[in-house]
């Protein structure tokens, strides 16, 4: 039998505030432990919560972004349970009256546009940090993350593979970085992600049991999680058993899932409103004034590079899903670049530099207007393109401007007719088979002679030049 | 002069004219604590060196011409329950034994502005969970006008330490009556400020909705007096409301011509003692005499506030105390398997049997399948009691009600049944669960000479007309100090 | 309204809180009786009634978002049963 995949996604974003939600401590990560601490997070008797107005802002950013409703009236609430690293013992979350509510956000699946539901956006603050000693048998609390805000992204069971989950979730996090409500630093766990996952009969309406997995640190992470899942809940059925709702918790390294806990164990959370926190009341006024400061968006960001610089769509959906890439390259294009050729060389080897090393678009060292000189080197036939290759690779070791590391690694072009001309001469002379070869009509002896040329000239020979001279003295022979 | 048996103002003129130092009336007052605190037991903590270095300090500074605060050298208390620097903060729990806070609540930072002397903390009923102060797991507080009974609770050690003259005033936490009934009970003046005039930050919660903290003092004076250095929106405070808070001092005119009073009959029926009732009622009377409309009018639904105060404030404080749990501060259980039982043998170390008993009727209110029924149910009752005393309030600018059924009871009389004890709560809780102002003050003595209180509950924000009400009440009554 | 010792044990696992026997007896003869006392609110009709969390109307109280020094880590962690290395700490967590 065949099966539906059927997915939705709780998404965790800290938010880019400078302090934390309920107090005036730094939002920063790192530190030395309790050091970006005050009695209000760390939970001190008698502390009480204040909520910095700039969370609602991005809040409400995102959920406009989202396309979501804002909630006119609205309330915080708590969650309580137990454990290290929450110092109330209650998380302040919104319930049942979120800051946003039935939004969408559309994705590009196979070149078609496919719509996932977006079923609300709460506010809530992030927990403290557990550091485990299993020699001492102790944990250690840290509270610096703790009151971190937090929105939580909650989407409608609409994906329907890991694939559309992978796209869905790299749109949100551009989404987020655009409107610069998140950083988005994935190794610092400012996104995270639960999954909740089921499977049905293909053609089923109904949905199936849904299993919930928790502890899915990256995008990556995710989809494996999810391949996991389907396939053990596919085992099961097909073994004629039954799937049962439980939270199950991923772990990466092993690659597998287990049980953490069952329907029956399932916490009761006892949501009550927040008594020490007013009613959050959201003006037309105030959804207006984060209205006019949204940024142009990656879809609409997109459009327009198709439209204004004529780049194909699916160039124009790689480079505007990093808004740092995106802007770059910009910023490239208005220091005068070609944008068929900026947008190769960012997709092309700039991305794989920062890949191989294991970087962000935003740890370019070199200026778009150094990469813009650099292109315009290649366009004039100062450098070829492989030694421009060579420079950029300079360039991110050495940031500097791309003619003086040009001359540095003495990587001018020769373009000089007369001794690109000698060079031909005497590669002609040194193997005289090849020119026998050519007469007989491979073709393939000219490709050998312009690599002989190549290497006798360090590269630095015009390649078009030499192709063209090699051919008139051949044709002349 | 006996300078403990003085008011707040008495004691701020004597300072202020120079005919006495801040030292020598806090050393009075230190004296008087080691005269009757081992019959009072009002404190906690006392704070002999601090207080007496804090006089100095005020002295100087007077002796220099700085300019002082309106409380400049007056020997005060605070309830054990609100936060102060460096300072143990018990709320009277085992909990907290050892807890001392790294900073102030915002009321002992604004005494601390007014230059006013912090001579101790008060005992309370542990967690303010309690009408007698019997709670507190340090000692049990003893009525000073007769050592068997009890001060009233849960701020039974501020109410104390005041009819006893351990301090000239101090501050006590109402969450349902806390300041209230132990007033009456010792008979000096406590007042539940509106919920949101005053900061609660630094406060260790009890029924975050609820909770309010007020003075309670020797006479009607320095209610407004204490109330004015105390009073104000705080930043830190989400709950505390910005608006322009008056001089109370000034609202204390001796003219009532313009105050109409209702009596309303719900609070007068049955399980109210009948010389509390007449005792009220003479007020009444006395306040008529004195040119005040009053007529009898009805709150319906007060018999409601009670069940419905007792299922928000449990469910609140369920949630407000999970946070003790031998992590952070306070004690923790010496011997435990794993966390959990950290957890779980910590709290029940830890917490007295009220609390305990709080903390399961408040997560019962909230669990799953039971919040509709209870909390939800409550909250909304709490709307329409909130109703009732607009309607009222439509008609009247203030309601005169007896504080609690009885006079002091004995000590260990009510502890076996809980629910006899919390009826005891049946007059002040409403006043709470609608957010009002309410002052109580002595309106006379049973045929054993305990004080009875009198309640006067006044609109949202309406503190100075039931300052002016209780002010021109207080001259009508003939005051009996305790005999110690 | 009948609260079960079960009942009992149940809610005060959730408030952490280790019972003996004798005190769940005890809780279950309380707590039903207080509970049962709030049954009295069955006998309002609260139909759309809107609950009333705060007494007072007020609502949007912001703090603006700008940096107050944080504590000395001493200071966080002076009341704490036990402490190293500027953290609290707990048996090791088992999840």
């Amino acid at each position: 039998m065949n099966y539906e995949t059927v997915i939705g996604l709780e998404i965790h974003a800290e938010l880019a505030t400078k302090t934390k939600i309920y107090c005036g401590c730094k939002n920063e990560f790192g530190g030395e432990p309790n050091t970006h601490t005050c009695p209000v997070c760390t939970g001190m008797p008698g502390s009480l919560p204040v909520l910095n107005k700039k969370v609602v802002d991005y809040a409400i950013c995102a959920g406009l972004a989202m396309n979501c409703e804002i909630t006119r009236y609205g309330k915080q609430d708590r969650k309580n349970y137990f454990y290290p690293d929450l110092p109330k013992a209650y998380q302040i979350s919104q319930f049942d009256l979120p800051v946003c509510h039935d939004g969408y956000v559309d994705i590009e699946v196979d070149g078609k546009t496919k719509r996932i539901g977006i079923t609300r956006i709460h506010i809530e603050e992030d927990a403290g940090k557990l550091i485990h000693d299993d020699y001492s048998g102790t944990s250690l609390v840290d509270y610096n993350r703790c009151g971190v805000p937090l929105i939580e992204i909650v989407t409608e069971p609409d994906i329907r593979s890991s694939e559309e989950a992978k796209i869905f979730l790299d749109t949100l996090k551009s989404i987020l970085e655009y409107t610069e409500v998140s950083d988005c630093k994935m190794q610092e766990g400012s996104l995270r992600c639960d999954v909740n996952v089921s499977i049905r009969p293909e053609g089923e309406t109904e949905f199936g049991t849904r299993c919930e997995m928790k502890n899915v640190n990256s995008f990556s992470a995710a989809v494996r999680s999810m391949d996991y899942e389907v396939k053990r809940q596919i085992e099961i059925v097909e073994a004629g058993g039954e799937i049962v709702q439980e939270t199950r918790r991923w772990d990466d390294t092993k690659g597998v899932s287990v049980l953490m806990r069952t329907k029956e164990d399932a916490h009761d959370y006892r949501y009550f409103p927040e008594p020490d926190l007013l009613p959050i009341i959201i003006s037309d006024e105030w959804i207006e004034a984060v209205r006019s400061r949204l940024p142009e968006l990656p879809a609409e960001r997109r459009a327009r590079y198709i439209n204004e610089y004529g780049l194909t769509e699916y160039d124009a959906s790689v480079i505007t899903t990093s808004k740092k890439t995106s802007d770059y390259f910009e910023e490239c294009v208005k220091s005068g670049c070609d944008p068929k050729s900026a947008s190769n060389w960012l997709m092309g080897d700039i991305t794989r530099y920062l890949n191989e090393k294991e970087l962000e678009p935003s740890d370019i060292p070199f200026t778009a207007k150094q990469l813009a000189s650099l292109l315009s080197l290649i366009q004039k036939g100062t450098i070829s393109n492989s030694a421009a290759k060579k420079v950029l690779v300079k360039m991110f070791e050495e940031p500097d401007d791309p003619e003086k590391l040009v001359e540095k690694l003495g990587l001018v072009q020769v373009s000089d007719e007369g001794a690109l001309k000698q060079m031909v001469d005497d590669v002609l002379a040194a193997n005289p088979q090849s020119i026998v070869d050519y007469k007989a009509g491979r073709d393939r002896a000219i490709g050998f002679l312009v690599g002989q040329i190549m290497k006798a000239s360090k590269g630095k020979a015009n390649p078009q030049m030499i192709n063209k001279l090699l051919k008139e003295a051949l044709d002349n022979m | 002069m006996k300078f403990y048996e003085l008011t707040a103002h008495e004691v701020r003129d004597l300072i202020k004219n120079k005919e006495a130092s801040s030292v020598e009336v806090t050393k009075s007052v230190l004296e008087r604590i080691d005269a009757v605190e081992d019959k009072i037991e009002s404190y906690v903590t006392v704070l002999k060196d601090e207080a007496i270095a804090q006089a100095e300090k005020v002295d100087k500074k007077i002796a220099s011409g700085e300019e002082t605060g309106a409380l400049a050298g007056v020997p005060m208390a605070l309830k054990d329950n609100m936060c102060t620097k460096n300072i143990l903060t018990t709320c009277s729990s085992k909990m907290l034994y050892n807890f001392k806070p790294p900073y102030n609540a915002t009321v002992a930072e604004k005494l601390q502005k007014s230059d006013a002397v912090l001579v101790g903390k008060a005992n309370m009923d542990e967690f303010a969970m309690g009408s007698s102060t019997e709670n507190s797991y340090f000692k049990k507080t003893k009525n000073p006008y007769d050592l068997t009974k009890v001060p009233g609770g849960s701020s039974g050690g501020s109410a104390a330490c005041v009819a006893a003259d351990e301090a000239i005033f101090s501050l006590g936490s109402d969450t349902g009556g806390s300041i209230r009934q132990p007033a009456a009970f010792c008979g000096c003046v406590g007042l539940k400020p509106t919920y949101g005039a005053v900061s609660r930050f630094g406060l260790i919660a009890f029924a975050s909705s609820l909770d309010q903290i007020g003075p309670m003092t020797k006479d009607v004076e320095d209610c407004a007096l204490i109330l004015n250095e105390i009073v104000g929106h705080d930043k830190n405070d989400s709950t505390s409301v910005k608006r322009e808070y008056p001089d109370f001092t000034k609202a204390l005119t001796g003219d009532v011509s313009d105050i109409k009073i209702g009596v309303p009959d719900e609070y007068f029926g049955e399980g109210i003692n009948c010389e509390v009732k007449d005792a009220v009622l003479g007020a009444v009377k006395n306040l008529e005499n004195s040119g005040a409309k009053a007529d009898s009018c009805a709150l319906p639904l007060n018999e409601y506030a009670l069940p419905a105060y007792y299922m928000i404030s449990s469910a609140e404080a369920s949630s407000n105390l999970a946070r003790f749990d031998g992590v952070k501060y306070g004690f923790r259980a010496e011997k435990f398997e794993n966390l959990i039982d950290l957890y779980a043998q910590t709290r029940s170390e830890g917490f007295g049997d009220e609390v305990k008993r709080r903390i399961m009727i408040g997560t019962y209110a909230l669990s799953s399948g039971y919040y509709d029924a209870y909390y939800k149910k409550a909250q909304q009752v709490r709307t329409l009691v909130m109703q009732d005393f607009e309607k009222a309030f439509e008609k009247y600018d203030c309601l005169i009600t007896p504080t609690a059924p009885m006079t002091a009871f004995g000590i260990g009389e009510k502890t076996s049944d809980p629910l006899q004890m919390y009826l005891a709560d049946i007059c002040t809780v409403s006043v709470n669960i609608a957010g009002l102002p309410a002052i109580v003050i002595p309106c006379g003595y049973d045929k054993c000479g305990m004080p009875i209180g009198v309640q006067i509950i006044g609109k949202p924000f309406g503190e100075a007309d039931i300052l002016r009400t209780a002010h021109l009440l207080e001259k009508t009554i003939t005051k009996i100090r305790p005999n110690l | 309204m009948k609260i079960s010792k079960e009942e009992v044990f149940h809610v005060a696992k959730l408030a952490r809180l280790n019972l003996t026997d004798s005190e769940a007896e005890k809780l279950s003869i309380d707590m039903e009786s207080i509970i049962g006392f709030a049954d009295k609110l069955n006998e309002l009709d609260t139909e759309g009634v809107v609950p009333t969390a705060h007494a007072i109307p007020v609502s949007n109280a912001f703090r603006e978002d700008e940096v107050v020094p944080s504590y000395e880590n001493e200071l966080i962690i002076q009341n704490a049963p036990h402490a190293e290395d500027g953290c609290f700490v707990v048996p090791r967590v088992v999840e």
